[in-house]
């Protein structure tokens, strides 16, 4: 009894907790700011002030909508699967919280000396976290498939099957870039690739992939778009022709786990690329300890560049996004690797 | 070791209480998604063995593309709910013999497999030191394309041969 309770209190453990809680309340909080930065950044664009009432500037519209969302009556189609369609949202926004797990976003830390050893600032510190992420991201195919299927509704089903097909063609692309930074690192630990892009080239130039990686990044970046189904890649949500895709149905809470879990899939595809390509917790000017600072700042640039993306870009047509997954992105994907190949082979990158 | 063994039966029971439900549920979306969940407890005792990697690759290639494509096939074919009272009773399958030779051979591969595991030497050792798992993943690209290259083409062939007949099959005749 007294050895269990000494594992239950120990530092250690409780270091892992708390680690695991930051990340948890992390990403539902930067879900909460996306959709706040989504509307003001959106109404910048267009010259409108956006939410400006509730609260100082309209900071509270986040908790104004969720509010909303709990006390919305929740419906159910008849004809609906009834197991399937409540099981959808769930599959959609566990995977999304999964696909976090491998990620670290700090260099490992002590939390100042109360901790006896230092823990990487990660969920699961897992050898092969590359391909965690991929697979976990290949099963939220399912959430939106099931929710297109189970509602039982021609929109629904048509937006299903849409996005899945683009999420499974654009995850070719996706993989592929992942793999040339692996070649270049050596190693599929996150941890182990961000540590490799420490230090400088010439003294100034930070050792980030994405210099000699260009083509690589633009590959995951376009990739990534696709997969999180974001503008200009958004045909889910195409709503002149298909009302609101795969969760046309959904109200309520069940259709706010399906928002939550597309912006936390856009903060983990920006973590990733944090981490794959811009050096991760790396930076100058701020002690490694504080590294995560380094982190936010990346990944808040990123997201913006989501933003961004979606009020500059049209959305392409159904034709052409997959003639640009199979024929440009997927043939510049497999050039990239053989060229980072043969780069590794010859000059020992 | 208590927790691993707990961890095990978890996983155990998963797989097979998942792959019992693939075959007892005469829904077909129920059934596929029954098996992803038994592919799930495979991966979970993939990791239990020590073999991360195959874990992975274990839910990269079954449960995100292989049952993907089967759930698409499946819905955009709208395959109806089995129903017993619309099944074929004079299918030569149903009939009393067929059904008996079914049972020896059900019988006769479980003896065969209980026969093939007790010849495995080896399989109640742990793997620990002297017994290194099969996760490196350079020592699996070098097996792979060296002592194992032969196979590993051949099913690459397979599968070509396999792709080029459903093409073959499925196209349409312009006559």
């Amino acid at each position: 009894m007294g050895a269990i309770v000494e594992t239950l209190t120990s530092p250690m453990l409780i270091g892992y907790l708390v680690v695991v809680s930051i990340v948890f309340v992390g990403l539902q909080l930067m879900a909460a700011v996306m959709v706040y930065a989504e509307r003001k950044v959106a109404a910048f664009m267009q010259q409108r002030y956006g939410p400006y009432l509730v609260g100082p500037r309209g900071l509270l519209q986040p908790v104004a909508d969720i509010l909303k969302l709990f006390f919305k009556e929740e419906l159910r189609p008849k004809a609906a699967d009834a197991f399937l369609f409540s099981l959808a949202p769930i599959i959609s926004v566990a995977t999304a919280y999964l696909a976090f797990a491998p990620v670290p976003f700090g260099a490992p830390t002590d939390f100042f000396g109360l901790l006896p050893e230092k823990i990487p600032l990660m969920v699961a510190d897992v050898d092969v976290g590359v391909l965690v992420i991929f697979a976990v991201a290949s099963m939220g195919v399912y959430g939106i498939v099931l929710a297109g299927w189970a509602s039982n509704s021609k929109y629904s089903l048509l937006g299903g099957l849409r996005s899945s097909a683009q999420m499974i063609s654009y995850e070719l692309a996706y993989g592929m870039a992942l793999a040339t930074v692996v070649m270049l690192a050596g190693s599929m630990s996150l941890r182990e690739i961000v540590d490799q892009q420490q230090g400088y080239w010439f003294g100034f130039i930070p050792k980030w992939y994405i210099f000699p990686q260009l083509l690589g990044f633009f590959v995951f970046a376009c990739a990534g778009v696709a997969e999180t189904n974001r503008a200009p890649f958004d045909f889910p949500e195409a709503e002149q022709e298909l009302v609101a895709g795969y969760h046309t149905e959904y109200s309520s809470m069940r259709f706010a786990m399906f928002f939550m879990a597309e912006y936390i899939n856009m903060v983990t595809v920006s973590a990733v690329a944090t981490n794959l390509f811009l050096g991760g917790w790396h930076g100058p000017f701020i002690p490694p300890e504080f590294g995560w600072i380094w982190f936010v700042i990346k990944l808040a640039a990123l997201l913006f560049a989501y933003l961004w993306l979606r009020w500059t870009l049209p959305r392409f047509r159904y034709d052409q996004l997959m003639a640009f997954g199979w024929k440009v992105l997927l043939p510049l994907a497999t050039l990239n690797l053989l060229l980072t190949a043969a780069g590794i082979l010859y000059f020992g990158l | 070791m208590a927790s691993e063994a707990l961890l095990f039966y978890a996983f155990a029971a998963a797989t097979v209480i998942g792959a019992i439900i693939v075959v007892a549920q005469r829904n077909p979306v129920y059934s596929l998604m029954s098996l992803v969940g038994s592919f799930f407890g495979l991966c979970g005792l993939y990791v239990l063995l020590e073999a991360p990697f195959l874990a992975v690759v274990q839910i990269i290639v079954y449960a995100g593309a292989i049952m993907v494509l089967f759930l698409f096939v499946v819905m955009v074919l709208n395959v109806p709910r089995e129903d017993a009272a619309e099944w074929d009773r004079s299918h030569p399958l149903f009939r009393p013999m067929a059904m008996r030779v079914g049972a020896a051979l059900a019988l006769l591969l479980t003896v065969e497999l209980g026969w093939a595991l007790s010849r495995t030497p080896g399989l109640t050792a742990p793997i620990g030191e002297d017994r290194p798992a099969v996760s490196s993943m350079a020592e699996l690209g070098r097996v792979l394309f060296t002592e194992y290259m032969f196979a590993f083409e051949v099913t690459s062939i397979l599968i070509i041969a396999a792709m080029v007949g459903a093409v073959v099959l499925s196209r349409k005749r312009d006559d």
